[in-house]
């Protein structure tokens, strides 16, 4: 890999005695799609926030085009995050502001766009994501849970992101809506030509928008391969995973009655 | 295994100087992004309004009756030694001293920090303050520094308001009920009424201002767990915020008044 776009190394997190992450090493190329998979509770969210900077790591280093993001001033902290974009599980749309508002969110209040210009753009990536012009001026309580997702993607690509982050994108709905998510992510990221990182525990989703597939568990990346592969993985946990068995090497925490 | 009590005051001891010391980092964090640049001009002219101008019933019934029953209550004191005519200086006095700053932020802190930090629990909770994050824009800018601004520009102006109109209750009940001269009730509430007596009001109210907001935005910002905890931060935040305006009310007296 000539210099990878975010590369992880050593990264370690604890709540208390809770160990999340144990040494997470990372690498992704310019252009790749990363899917990390892993059981609830196995410290996803927490890698991914860590490596937006919403969480400091105790440990690690942290490298997005080769620059150390751990302890980034402030304003460095703003510069790097003008790099990316974020899809949030639940969308985490600001409801106190209408639709487009929310879209051209980012263009307006850190870009300095103006208002009217900036409502363009925000119908232009609503249509990108398959909704009219008339849903731009509702609110996001007024809207379904798919339709959500579709406007916190329009909102995660607006600026026009080097890096993408999606949290859990197809959680939460029915599965030919999660299809529709997942080809809009395929199509998105693929017009921004970005760097992407998901992590999911749907496997449909993780086959359909990732190049290659990293599993986490306890803590650690337990195997890394190309989306092809993941099939004979030859790791007795992914196997588990991917096939969704009780029965395994991963014990779920379900207390014995 | 019984704790002994000096263990459990111990543990409450750090528990409250933990607090204190987290409160008093978020404050400094936050007015040191509130005087910087950029401002969110939009969205402190919306919490002005929010704070101030949607306070102003409220506010305004609570001086009303305050200078009502203040008239009332003097009277009946005061006609034991003939000394009805110090009335209209002890209404003034007491409002604007006193009741004014002290009633009127009670009552803002119920409606307005209770409100704030509900809304920004609940964008903690449902990650809108990370989505803020990763657009670029810093939360305490965007939602706590016009919220503190809001709180210290408003409350002087709503307790000036609610001294006026507590005044103006207690003249009704003057002329009206006690059968005071108008323009004698008048005269003998301005003649003793002296600048500090205003302006040590409107002072705590700034003061007082910005602990309502202030508590509401930290309890809101550090708020987890789903719907109890934004619960549990809209109580701690109306709790915390009257509690500190008694403790700074005694204390800004002391320094205004005390030789």
């Amino acid at each position: 890999m000539a210099s990878p776009k975010i590369s992880l190394r050593g990264v370690t997190k604890s709540f208390g005695a809770k160990k999340v992450l144990q040494g997470i090493d990372l690498d992704v190329a310019p252009a790749e799609s990363v899917v990390v998979i892993g059981g609830s509770g196995s410290g996803k969210s927490v890698l991914l926030k860590c490596i937006l900077g919403l969480m400091q790591p105790d440990e690690g280093s942290i490298k997005v085009d080769g620059e150390e993001t751990v302890d980034l001033s402030e304003r460095g902290r703003q510069r790097v995050m003008r790099k990316f974009g974020m899809l949030f599980q639940g969308g985490a749309l600001f409801d106190s502001l209408q639709v487009w508002e929310n879209v051209a969110f980012g263009p307006i209040q850190s870009d300095g766009m103006a208002p009217a210009e900036a409502r363009q753009v925000a119908i232009a990536k609503l249509a990108a994501v398959g909704l009219g012009p008339e849903i731009g001026v509702l609110r996001p309580s007024e809207l379904s849970g798919g339709m959500q997702k579709r406007v916190a993607l329009a909102r995660a690509i607006a600026r026009e992101p080097e890096i993408i982050f999606f949290d859990e994108p197809t959680t939460g709905l029915d599965p030919i809506m999660a299809d529709v998510i997942n080809e809009l992510i395929v199509k998105s990221v693929n017009d921004l030509g970005a760097t992407a990182v998901s992590i999911t525990h749907d496997m449909a989703s993780a086959r359909k928008i990732g190049h290659r597939i990293a599993m986490l568990y306890d803590g650690k990346l337990i195997w890394q391969g190309p989306v092809s592969d993941i099939e004979r993985s030859g790791n007795d946990h992914v196997d588990q995973f991917i096939h969704g068995r009780a029965e395994g090497p991963i014990q779920m925490q379900v207390r014995k009655l | 295994m019984s704790i002994p009590l000096i263990t459990i005051l111990g543990r409450m001891t750090i528990a409250f100087l933990a607090a204190t010391g987290s409160v008093t980092a978020f404050a400094f964090h936050a007015v040191r992004q509130a005087v910087q640049p950029p401002y969110y001009r939009r969205q402190i002219l919306s919490q002005i309004l929010e704070i101030g101008y949607y306070s102003l019933p409220v506010v305004g019934l609570t001086a009303i009756f305050t200078g009502m029953v203040l008239a009332l209550q003097s009277y009946t004191g005061f006609a034991r030694f003939s000394a009805e005519s110090a009335i209209p200086n002890v209404v003034v006095v007491s409002l604007t001293r006193e009741l004014g700053p002290v009633l009127a932020s009670l009552m803002v802190a119920g409606r307005v920090g209770a409100s704030i930090a509900a809304e920004i629990g609940t964008m903690r909770v449902t990650e809108q303050i990370d989505a803020l994050t990763t657009l670029s824009t810093d939360p305490f800018k965007y939602l706590v520094a016009p919220r503190l601004i809001a709180g210290v520009v408003t409350l002087p102006i709503l307790v000036l308001l609610s001294d006026i109109i507590g005044v103006l209750g207690g003249y009704l009940v003057g002329v009206y009920k006690l059968d005071f001269n108008d323009t004698a009730y008048l005269r003998n509430t301005i003649d003793f009424l002296q600048f500090m007596d205003v302006f040590s009001g409107l002072v705590k109210a700034a003061v007082f201002g910005f602990l309502i907001t202030l508590m509401g935005c930290y309890h809101g910002y550090t708020s987890k767990g789903g719907a109890q905890g934004v619960g549990m931060a809209t109580t701690n935040a109306v709790v915390s915020a009257s509690i500190l305006i008694f403790t700074f009310n005694y204390f800004l007296t002391e320094a205004f008044f005390s030789r």
